[in-house]
């Protein structure tokens, strides 16, 4: 739509993407270091709320979980919980190397759980320890182009 | 416009509130076909920050926070109706019509808030802001043992110490020998500073 007024064409499936991906609502959730981060991307230096992204108090209302931080094995039972509690469509972004793969547990941390997509299905991984707010925008806009190519019905 | 409409101004408004309905409810039917459905127990579980829900949600509420509630309420209405005032109070244009509108203004302020004030005073006066603590009763048993058994103990036992340190006052100069004067020894240490050009080998 311009200045003059008019109307626009779409399609339903990219009209509901368009939506989804303009409104990537994360769950409030911060397990270690890397929510720091976490949190500077949400504060206004990095003001990651002009793409839509603004935390939710509850799962309820999320749309993302981001796993910012060290996954230990009392953590990920509530973390599944979180997940399974978010309406669909739900999305997981890993942040930092410890929701990766353990990152620096990975070989002696007998607490930490060797990646959190042993848990739950992670759709955009972070590299980095932690990762800047920058890396994580940049995990966000490769979760809006996921959403983007998604399609209404399942073929 | 000069037409008689064929709707009244009633009517008007009877199709402001179909279209309103309409489109509430085609959102909430799109919102039903559109959105996945996949209910689990999980998911219908209580929102518990991820933890185990346990117990019910209906827990007794202490009833006495109804008070406070009321009250919080009655000056949260009078916060909602100081703000519009904020806006028409030193007008400039108002105060240019009536130069007394300033003065009504701010008397009318204080005449609202003092007739809430009012009912604080009265609020606090009728004890309803007193938090009512519980009164404990303290438990009793039938000792043989006296209480001033205890307390005759307690004295007995003060006077024994006191006895003790004034033996000690009084005693030890008799079996010590006559101390000698003192004599006031000056520091083993005297802090010196001295400036590093002067010491060889340090630059």
């Amino acid at each position: 739509m311009n200045e003059e007024g008019g109307i626009v064409v779409t399609k339903l499936n990219d009209l509901m993407n368009w939506a989804r991906l303009s409104s990537i609502w994360p769950l409030s959730f911060g397990i270690a270091c890397c929510a720091i981060e976490m949190m500077g991307m949400y504060a206004s230096t990095y003001d990651v709320d002009r793409l839509g992204v603004f935390p939710r108090p509850s799962a309820r209302q999320a749309d993302v979980i981001i796993i910012a931080g060290t996954v230990t094995f009392k953590m990920a039972e509530r973390i599944k919980r979180l997940y399974e509690q978010m309406p669909e469509p739900r999305y997981v972004i890993s942040m930092g190397s410890c929701s990766n793969c353990g990152g620096p547990y990975w070989q002696h941390g007998y607490h930490v759980v060797k990646g959190v997509d042993r848990i739950i299905p992670v759709d955009v991984y972070v590299q980095g320890c932690p990762p800047r707010p920058e890396a994580l925008i940049g995990a966000i806009i490769e979760l809006q182009k996921k959403i983007e190519g998604e399609t209404l019905i399942k073929v | 416009m000069d037409e008689v409409s064929q709707i009244s101004e009633f009517g008007k408004i009877f199709i402001f509130l179909i279209t309103g309905f309409v489109l509430v409810g085609m959102t909430l039917f799109l919102s039903k076909l559109l959105s996945p459905n996949k209910p689990n127990p999980e998911k219908l579980a209580s929102y518990e920050c991820g933890e185990e829900p346990t117990g019910t949600a209906w827990i007794p509420f202490n009833t006495r926070f109804y008070v406070i509630a009321l009250i919080f309420l009655l000056f949260d209405v009078e916060m909602v109706f100081i703000f519009p005032w904020a806006t028409v109070y030193a007008n400039a244009s108002l105060i240019a019509a009536d130069n007394r509108w300033g003065l009504f203004t701010l008397i009318e302020m204080f005449a609202f808030a003092s007739i809430l004030i009012l009912g604080l005073v009265y609020v606090w006066r009728k004890g309803d802001l007193d938090w009512i603590k519980p009164t404990p009763v303290i438990p009793t048993t039938n000792s043989p043992i006296p209480l001033s058994l205890y307390e005759e103990l307690n004295i007995k036992q003060a006077a024994f110490k006191k006895i003790l340190i004034t033996e000690q006052n009084i005693v030890i100069p008799h079996n010590e020998v006559p101390a000698k004067p003192v004599v006031v020894n000056k520091p083993m240490f005297k802090p010196s500073f001295k400036k590093a050009s002067n010491e060889p080998g340090n630059e």
